[in-house]
């Protein structure tokens, strides 16, 4: 599947959230995208599952302008993993990860094969599918809403900062865990951080953000070498972007 | 034919043409405040369901035994006399072979009259002062009272032989010392203290009126009923206002004054009915002539004395004098103290249990639907607000030209009390699930109706319960004031108790009312822990 923003401004308020982006989200491509916080990348994923709507411009899927109605099918086809995970606190983490398949009215049989490949997928011990989520520790919380993504084996994978919540070491071992899954999955994935670490480790192209525009985009290698202006290189140095300081005027 | 016969064959025409008379009332009602409100349209669609929702309810709670299904319904108010009254004419319908229902101690002269004009009530003891003064003031003035009445589709009996207005009395043993027998005896004696309740002390046809009317020279001191009959015994005053059927006037053995100017109203007891009862019920009404004149004061002060004073149930009272006087009576079947305690359980759960699910069936939905639209939001949450403020007896009286009395009245009551609770709670329960969780839904691709039976209520189910629980207890307690329109229940040994001042009675209400409430609390909490997750409740 792929995903295309042309010319989109989204406000909140009297704020710019996304202004006038292009950006083309290749099949099959893992693409970051990174940024100092504000910077419009959480909103990109909102309106690729029409959960904002732009107020100018264009988002098309394969080539077609987002449907105005049937959305939750194209919604089916993306999965979306919200930045603290977004766990449904009454029920377990199986009922979490199957609740499509519930509404579906998948056969169960079909339902618990799903659910033990995604375990096996996410490395997701078995005996803790019954807890509730305030049982889960950070990592198996994004786990869980990692698997519940993937249920439906969408096209497109979107993750808001998935590792952000997480403790050093293990946001380490889920990093990892992370992109062996990508490549298992072998489609579009979007993850959107805001360490560059991240970015570099997991994603195939970057795509750096600053106060909703793209300040440059390409390999982290190509961004390492080449940075297009000078806030490309504070934030690469910095490691993350918090501490760069925002364009003045 | 026999009475049931003839019950029966009555019995079904007059149930359809209340049923449809119930339809045509709730109509005009919720066409009438839609034009006062004006509402907008799209509030046409939460009448027409709570229109629905309140014939429904009317409609399960006249299944549920209330006026209809007998052939003549027997009303009385809340005090000792009228009550006795009531049993005498039930005793007598019954002892004429009709099936006879007594709707005992209803709650005021405007819920029994209201009960008698809309057909759930056909006939109740009542005093042509009440009527003149109190109900029918406004076209009785210069009218014959039957031809007012007659404009109601209502006929009065022939006074019953007593006359039960404000009087003036003394100790029997002051007043022969001071050889006074009249009102007007008073003049000559200007040292004698007069005390009166506060009500004689203030109207202008009490105390003031009656002043200038005898030209009385005392002046007179307020002070509490029950306080004045022990000031005359003690001897701390000389003169109080009664009325003339106290059974305290034989307590304390006092000497009612005549009312030689007549300056006080009459009020004549009479019996009240409907203008088509002698078509329907011949004998009742043969029965009730057979009362009239029969009646006098004293008579009618022995009998309150016996209830009241030595604790005789109203039935054996007004039986024994039956049996005595006139014959032909039939005593009601008498109730074991725990067949009674278990037929009000009955009653109560009922009240509670229909109108908490019908509370529920509307609440809930109510509550979605303001969380969706905050601005209906606003008004729903306000105007259920609103119900509650209106106190109960009022409702109650309001309920009963729609309802008619018994439970369906209560049960509409309680439903509209049981709204708010129910109503608040989803309403914050939804509102307040997370933002992440209310997108996490969405983007799953959930349709929002799957949404909300998924997600949403899941997650609100603890506020949901918990509103449901303070509507229950709410309601058993509620529930007693239905006693008061005549829908039984644990309210009836209560009030039952309060007016002959019987504490044990009071508790045979009370007691069963709050272990009920602690156990419908304790049974709610069972659901709380079966449909709350585990992931919902707070960790231990």
């Amino acid at each position: 599947m792929e995903l295309r923003l042309a010319g989109v401004t989204k406000r909140y308020g009297a704020g710019v959230a996304v202004d006038g982006i292009d950006l083309t989200f290749a099949s099959g491509r893992t693409t970051a995208l990174l940024g100092p916080s504000g910077c419009g990348k959480s909103t990109v994923l909102r309106l690729l599952l029409a959960l904002a709507t732009p107020e100018a411009g264009e988002i098309s899927v394969d080539g077609r302008p987002l449907p105005a109605h049937d959305i939750e099918a194209l919604r089916r086809r993306i999965g979306y993993v919200i930045q603290d995970g977004g766990l449904f606190p009454h029920l377990t983490a199986a009922e979490n990860v199957t609740l499509m398949a519930r509404y579906l009215r998948w056969d169960p049989t079909r339902a618990a094969k799903r659910l033990q490949e995604l375990a096996t997928l996410t490395r997701f011990p078995a005996d803790a599918l019954a807890r509730y989520p305030n049982e889960l520790s950070g990592g198996q919380a994004q786990r869980v809403a990692i698997m519940r993504a993937l249920l439906l084996d969408p096209e497109v994978l979107l993750l808001d900062e998935p590792l952000s919540a997480l403790d050093p070491l293990v946001r380490t071992e889920l990093r990892d865990d992370l992109r062996g899954i990508f490549r298992s999955f072998g489609k579009t994935v979007i993850v959107v951080t805001h360490d560059v670490g991240e970015a570099a480790h997991l994603a195939d192209v970057v795509v750096l953000m600053r106060a909703g525009r793209v300040v440059q985009q390409g390999p982290f290698a190509t961004l390492a070498a080449a940075p297009a202006d000078a806030f490309v290189t504070a934030f690469l140095a910095t490691g993350n972007g918090t501490r760069v300081p925002e364009p003045r005027g | 034919m026999t009475g049931t016969a003839r019950a029966a064959t009555l019995v079904a025409p007059r149930r359809r043409r209340g049923v449809r008379l119930l339809f045509f009332q709730v109509a005009a009602l919720s066409r009438s405040a839609r034009e006062r409100l004006a509402t907008p349209e799209r509030s046409e669609g939460v009448w027409l369901f709570l229109k629905c929702v309140l014939v429904a309810l009317a409609g399960a709670a006249a299944c549920n035994g209330a006026h209809d299904g007998r052939e003549v319904v027997v009303g009385s108010k809340g005090f000792t006399e009228s009550v006795i009254l009531g049993e005498m004419v039930a005793a007598l319908a019954r002892g004429a072979g009709v099936r006879v229902e007594h709707r005992r101690q209803l709650g005021g002269t405007e819920v029994v009259f209201r009960a008698l004009e809309t057909g759930a009530v056909d006939v109740y003891p009542e005093y042509t002062g009440t009527l003149t003064r109190e109900i029918l003031r406004n076209e009785a003035a210069g009218r014959p009272l039957a031809d007012v009445l007659a404009g109601h589709g209502l006929r009065m009996s022939q006074p019953l032989g007593f006359d039960n207005s404000y009087a003036l009395a003394m100790t029997e043993a002051r007043a022969a010392a001071l050889g006074i027998r009249r009102i007007s005896d008073l003049v000559a004696h200007p040292e004698l203290r007069l005390v009166f309740s506060n009500e004689v002390m203030n109207r202008g046809d009490g105390w003031p009126g009656l002043r200038a009317h005898y030209g009385l020279p005392h002046e007179a001191r307020g002070m509490d009923h029950d306080l004045a009959y022990r000031a005359l015994a003690s001897g701390g005053a000389d003169v109080m206002d009664v009325y003339t059927t106290d059974a305290e006037i034989r307590a304390y053995a006092l000497r009612v004054l005549t009312d030689d100017r007549q300056f006080f109203t009459r009020y004549d007891a009479v019996l009240l009915y409907r203008a088509d009862l002698p078509a329907r019920a011949p004998a009742v009404l043969a029965a009730i002539d057979r009362l009239q004149g029969r009646i006098d004061n004293p008579t009618m002060i022995a009998l309150n004395a016996r209830a009241k004073l030595d604790r005789v149930p109203e039935s054996e009272v007004a039986a024994g004098f039956l049996a005595a006087r006139v014959g032909g009576a039939v005593a009601a079947p008498r109730e074991h103290v725990l067949a009674s305690i278990a037929r009000r359980a009955a009653e109560h759960s009922a009240l509670v249990g229909l109108s908490l699910l019908a509370a529920i069936a509307l609440a809930v939905p109510l509550g979605v639907v303001a969380a969706r639209r905050p601005r209906i939001g606003r008004v729903v949450v306000g105007a259920a607000g609103l119900l509650q403020t209106i106190p109960s007896l009022a409702l109650l009286v309001l309920l009963i030209p729609l309802l008619g009395i018994g439970s369906p009245p209560a049960v509409a009551a309680l439903f509209l009390y049981g709204l708010l609770p129910i109503v608040r709670n989803t309403h914050a329960g939804l509102v307040g699930i997370p933002e992440s969780l209310q997108i996490s839904a969405r983007a799953l691709g959930l349709p929002a109706r799957a949404r909300l039976r998924l997600v949403e209520l899941p997650l609100a189910m603890p506020f949901i319960v918990a509103g449901i629980k303070t509507s229950a207890v709410i309601a058993v307690g509620t529930a007693t004031v239905g006693a008061l329109v005549g829908a039984g229940g644990f309210g009836q040994p209560i009030l039952t108790g309060i007016r002959l001042d019987d504490f044990g009675l009071i508790l045979q209400g009370a007691v069963p009312a709050a272990v009920m409430a602690m156990g419908l609390e304790a049974l709610l909490g069972a659901v709380e822990r079966r449909v709350v997750p585990r992931g919902l409740r707070p960790p231990r």
